[in-house]
């Protein structure tokens, strides 16, 4: 029930770009096109997951031992990168049709400020370690249906006659705007 | 003259969010009033200048194969100097900011400017551009954060100018969009004619 509840209010209700406002660069930059956003939601799931494991067991077994936390910010973004580097490596050697997916959004993971988002949020929060798992995948899920819906509405959006400065990113915000308007609806449920 | 262009570029020309569209995270998520808008830009500004200031000082003994992994630990050991300050002299605005503090790590303008100006001009060159993108950055969050503040609870600065309930929607998410995409419209407008 509570892992229910968990994966509910991180897609729906505190959905992470439309509400909480993480992951507006990658929202705005690879939603031209519903099957790029498949490409990129898909490289998030994966590295955020894997990447907020480890990142906990780092936490817990490392900087709290030594008692060195402040170093929690500098050691994270060490991890996350050198991950995303593994990552891209290991998905080369052992599944190349999985990195002929993913391959290109690999890199831009490590500026997407999500998955060090969420690492802190889970310490923050006091998750265990299966919560924090449960807390990690969802908000992917979450950031990948937000960045599906986007990518749609915006293609639909290429074919509307705008005025000259709305074209792109400022209708785009304001698409957003509205999405998060609707998303403001399942406030209430958890 | 060419180091005045280099501090002044970042305010309008060049400015970071509104123009160049980096480091939209903080931009919106922080701006839902001015005093708030201020303190995440000054953060941001000290980071900037001294990320600037280390990685061109450094930079001629960083091998280019590993430059990028060496700027994210420089700026992510002035984040962390900035976190420890903001909690032990402001832990109002440390509980307002939240998680958006560690996160000016991942703040795609202070990574830009080190890569693109800073590991390739001297110093002082270095230090004018961060201190010009940073006031650039603080002048479009506080910008915005007036624009939401005054809509959704109609004050300045946390003074309030009419006793009234305003549109709080603007202090919510979609007021963030909506208000950030209407004032690049402006721009946008305003660079073509």
């Amino acid at each position: 029930m509570e892992y229910i509840l968990i994966v509910v209010s991180a897609v729906l209700v505190n959905n992470i770009v439309l509400t909480q406002f993480l992951g507006i660069c990658p929202f705005l930059g690879v939603s031209n096109k519903v099957s790029t956003s498949f490409g990129m939601g898909g490289a998030v799931i994966f590295v955020m997951t894997l990447a907020t494991i480890v990142t906990y067991l780092v936490n817990y077994f490392v900087l709290d031992p030594l008692g060195i936390g402040y170093l929690q910010t500098i050691s994270y973004i060490l991890i996350i990168a050198a991950l995303v580097q593994m990552v891209e490596i290991i998905l080369k050697k052992v599944s190349p049709a999985l990195y002929q997916a993913l391959g290109v959004y690999l890199p831009l993971i490590t500026t997407n400020c999500t998955i060090l988002g969420v690492a802190i949020l889970v310490i923050q929060k006091d998750f265990n370690l299966m919560e924090s798992v449960v807390f990690a995948f969802s908000n992917a899920a979450g950031f990948t249906l937000a960045l599906f819906i986007f990518a749609g509405i915006r293609e639909q959006m290429e074919l509307s006659d705008l005025p000259a400065g709305m074209k792109g990113i400022p209708a785009a915000l304001i698409v957003a705007g509205l999405l998060s308007l609707a998303f403001m609806g399942f406030s209430g449920i958890v | 003259m060419n180091n005045w262009k280099n501090f002044t570029k970042g305010f309008i020309k060049e400015n970071p969010t509104l123009v160049l569209l980096l480091g939209m995270c903080p931009t919106l998520g922080v701006s839902s009033s001015a005093n708030n808008g201020l303190g995440m830009g000054l953060a941001t500004t000290f980071v900037l200048v001294m990320s600037n200031l280390v990685v061109t000082l450094v930079k001629d003994f960083i091998p280019d194969k590993v430059r990028i992994p060496s700027y994210i630990v420089i700026i992510a050991s002035f984040v962390t100097i900035v976190q420890l300050v903001m909690a032990g002299y402001f832990p109002e605005l440390n509980a307002q900011l939240g998680i958006f503090i560690p996160l000016i790590v991942v703040n795609c303008i202070v990574l830009g400017r080190a890569e693109a100006f800073a590991s390739k001009n001297k110093v002082i060159p270095s230090v004018l551009d961060g201190l010009g993108m940073g006031l650039g950055f603080t002048f479009s969050l506080i910008l915005l954060g007036s624009v939401r503040e005054l809509l959704g609870n109609l004050s300045v600065f946390g003074h309030k100018i009419v006793h009234a309930d305003g549109a709080l929607v603007f202090i919510l998410a979609p007021g963030a969009f909506i208000t950030l995409g209407f004032i690049i419209a402006v721009i946008n407008k305003l660079k073509k004619t």
